[in-house]
């Protein structure tokens, strides 16, 4: 890969490897995304999807490779590293702590708080009512700022964990499997808050293994199989039902034609 | 009802609400049982002396058990940070150094010998890797016995300290009448509220209970905040070494002993969940107050001390039961 492609690219992630003890999650992986990008990067379980963006949002640490955002080498020691770098990520668990109020849930990590260390609880909660009511649409008066976590539904939940995410105005939005065990109309309103990250000028990864609901809204695909990419393909370059076809064969063959 | 249980609010008022029901309960057996001990004063000038010792450490274990840990060891080292500080004050004094510096040097090596031991507990769970309620029983065998090692079974005697300003801002009596102690443990009960329900640091604790693996991914250094949090145990148990063996003015080598399970009694009858990630530091307060003027109620109202074993143990599994039944309805 030039070195100017990388100047091009949001992110560029270059010979990724990593292992957990004996098991080669990552064998050495190139992974891009460009400006203005929603890349559907799909695959099987185990293919090591999440493995591969844990390494980007600083969960995990590389046995090998190089990472690149906005043409600058870097290295991602911490979640909060990747973070100030303007990447934000709805993890597949969600990440959310169900025992606590939504307001907690929306700041933690980063709350606000005064030079001491004390929260700004009005803050926080004004600005979780805004989330709410702006990003996430919620309208039922059953749910306030101050309800439990533990209480909502799944799609809801879901819409915390995304709202949280488009609220820090981060320039990539990971998302791994939102549309989990979510109803159709809550699946639908998990795309149409991608789209609007497409609008906003903002790139995405679009994690998922059900290629029906990634297509619609993805520019690009890139097919990860058993820790490496087995095929990469344009929207323009392939209708919905060739690239179902082809991971049927992928599954079958581990090849991708 | 269900619509309000549903919010963090309604739920911390309903545990508030019953821990006080508790409470209030209690203490009006207690002036139906004998009105003439409960209208006086002495019975609560001996409650304000004697509670705040394990209610202090009480405060501290919240923080460990909302982090989702547990630490077994503090009344051991309680006793040996407290045998630290008296030893140390009498080694000073005997060497010719004035009372008054001398205490404040044996106060703070008290006080570093209490983050020791919380940095090693810490240390244990988070490098070695070994569950808190193991790790802590082999602590706790390990200061206590540091304790018969090093004083040989001899206590030691702290009257020389008695006339330092610091003797009376630990366990003096304000206005002659407040045990200073009492103080102590309100200020430091506002203090952790503060803490647990205002401050990052409190708001990190009950994130790592609920959830460590979501703490982390949200970017929380969770073994930092389990560190400090088995390191504020450690010095909130020395404090607590200090005042109760200021109180008598003589260092027991058996100092803690006892406190284990009375403090992490009053910890659950308070209403913080075992599970971690929930917890509430009024209910501990109020707790520290139920366990610990048990022993000295039932005895006032004509029952002998063979029935506060019982009666412990009624109060526990009664209240346990309240809380387990809201957290079904949950």
């Amino acid at each position: 890969m030039a070195d100017e492609d990388i100047g091009k690219k949001l992110v560029s992630m270059m010979d990724i490897q990593k292992s957990f003890g004996k098991v080669e999650v990552l064998k050495g992986v190139n992974f891009l995304v460009g400006y203005n990008e929603i890349v559907g990067l799909v695959g099987d379980n185990g293919a090591g999807k999440s493995t591969l963006i844990k390494i980007l949002t600083g969960v995990h640490q590389p046995d090998g490779g190089d990472i690149y955002f906005k043409g600058q080498k870097i290295t991602i020691h911490t979640v909060q590293k990747s973070r100030d770098l303007g990447i934000e990520t709805v993890y597949q668990e969600r990440a959310l702590s169900e025992q606590q109020t939504m307001w907690r849930n929306i700041f933690m990590g980063r709350e606000i708080t005064d030079r001491f260390g004390f929260l700004k609880i009005d803050n926080e909660k004004g600005e979780t009512d805004k989330i709410l009511r702006e990003q996430m649409g919620f309208t039922s008066k059953a749910i306030t700022t101050d309800s439990i976590v533990k209480s909502l539904s799944g799609g809801e939940k879901q819409g915390i964990a995304i709202g949280r995410a488009l609220y820090f105005n981060a320039d990539l939005i990971i998302l791994d499997e939102p549309t989990m065990g979510l109803s159709l109309a809550e699946t639908r309103k998990v795309l149409d808050f991608v789209r609007n990250i497409k609008e906003n000028g903002k790139s995405a990864i679009f994690i998922s293994h059900n290629i029906y609901y990634v297509y619609p809204v993805a520019d690009r695909f890139v097919i990860l199989d058993r820790g490496a990419i087995a095929g990469e393909f344009l929207k323009s370059e392939i209708s919905q039902d060739e690239l179902v076809e082809r991971m049927v064969i992928l599954a079958k063959t581990g090849k991708m034609e | 009802m269900d619509m309000i249980a549903r919010t963090g609010r309604a739920r911390e008022l309903r545990l508030e609400l019953s821990i006080l029901g508790v409470f209030a309960g209690i203490f009006l057996l207690f002036l139906i049982g004998n009105p003439r001990t409960f209208t006086s004063f002495d019975i609560y000038y001996s409650f304000m002396s004697t509670i705040p010792f394990s209610g202090i450490m009480a405060l501290a274990i919240t923080l460990v058990i909302v982090s989702g840990e547990m630490d077994l060891s503090f009344p051991s080292i309680m006793g040996f940070s407290g045998w630290v500080f008296a030893k140390l004050s009498n080694v000073l004094i005997n060497s010719g150094t004035d009372p008054t510096l001398a205490i404040i040097i044996a106060t703070l090596c008290c006080f570093a010998t209490g983050l020791v031991g919380g940095a090693l507990n810490g240390s244990l769970v988070i490098t070695v890797r070994i569950p808190s309620l193991v790790a802590t029983i082999g602590t706790m065998f390990f200061w206590r016995g540091l304790v018969n090692v090093c004083g040989q079974g001899f206590g030691e005697t702290l009257v020389p300290v008695k006339e330092t300003f610091l003797f009376k801002a630990f366990v003096g009596r304000l206005g002659n009448t407040i045990p200073a102690q009492a103080i102590w443990f309100v200020f430091l009960a506002v203090i952790f509220w503060l803490i647990l329900k205002r401050h990052r640091f409190g708001t990190h604790v009950l994130i790592v209970g609920d959830n460590l693996e979501s703490a982390r991914m949200m970017g929380i250094r969770v073994h930092r905040v389990k560190l400090f949090v088995f390191m504020q145990m450690g010095f909130f148990a020395s404090l607590a070494g200090i005042l109760a063996s200021l109180e008598v003015t003589y260092l027991w080598p058996s100092l803690g002993e006892g406190y284990l399970l009375r403090t992490l009694a009053a910890v659950f009858v308070g209403g913080t969940s075992v599970f971690g990630g929930m917890g509430t530091i009024f209910g501990t307060f109020i707790g520290a107050i139920i366990i610990g003027s048990l022993e000295g109620g039932i005895v006032a109202i004509g029952l002998t001390g063979f029935w506060t074993q019982l009666i412990y143990g009624l109060i526990i599994v009664v209240s346990l039961s309240i809380y387990s039944y809201f957290r079904q309805r949950e």
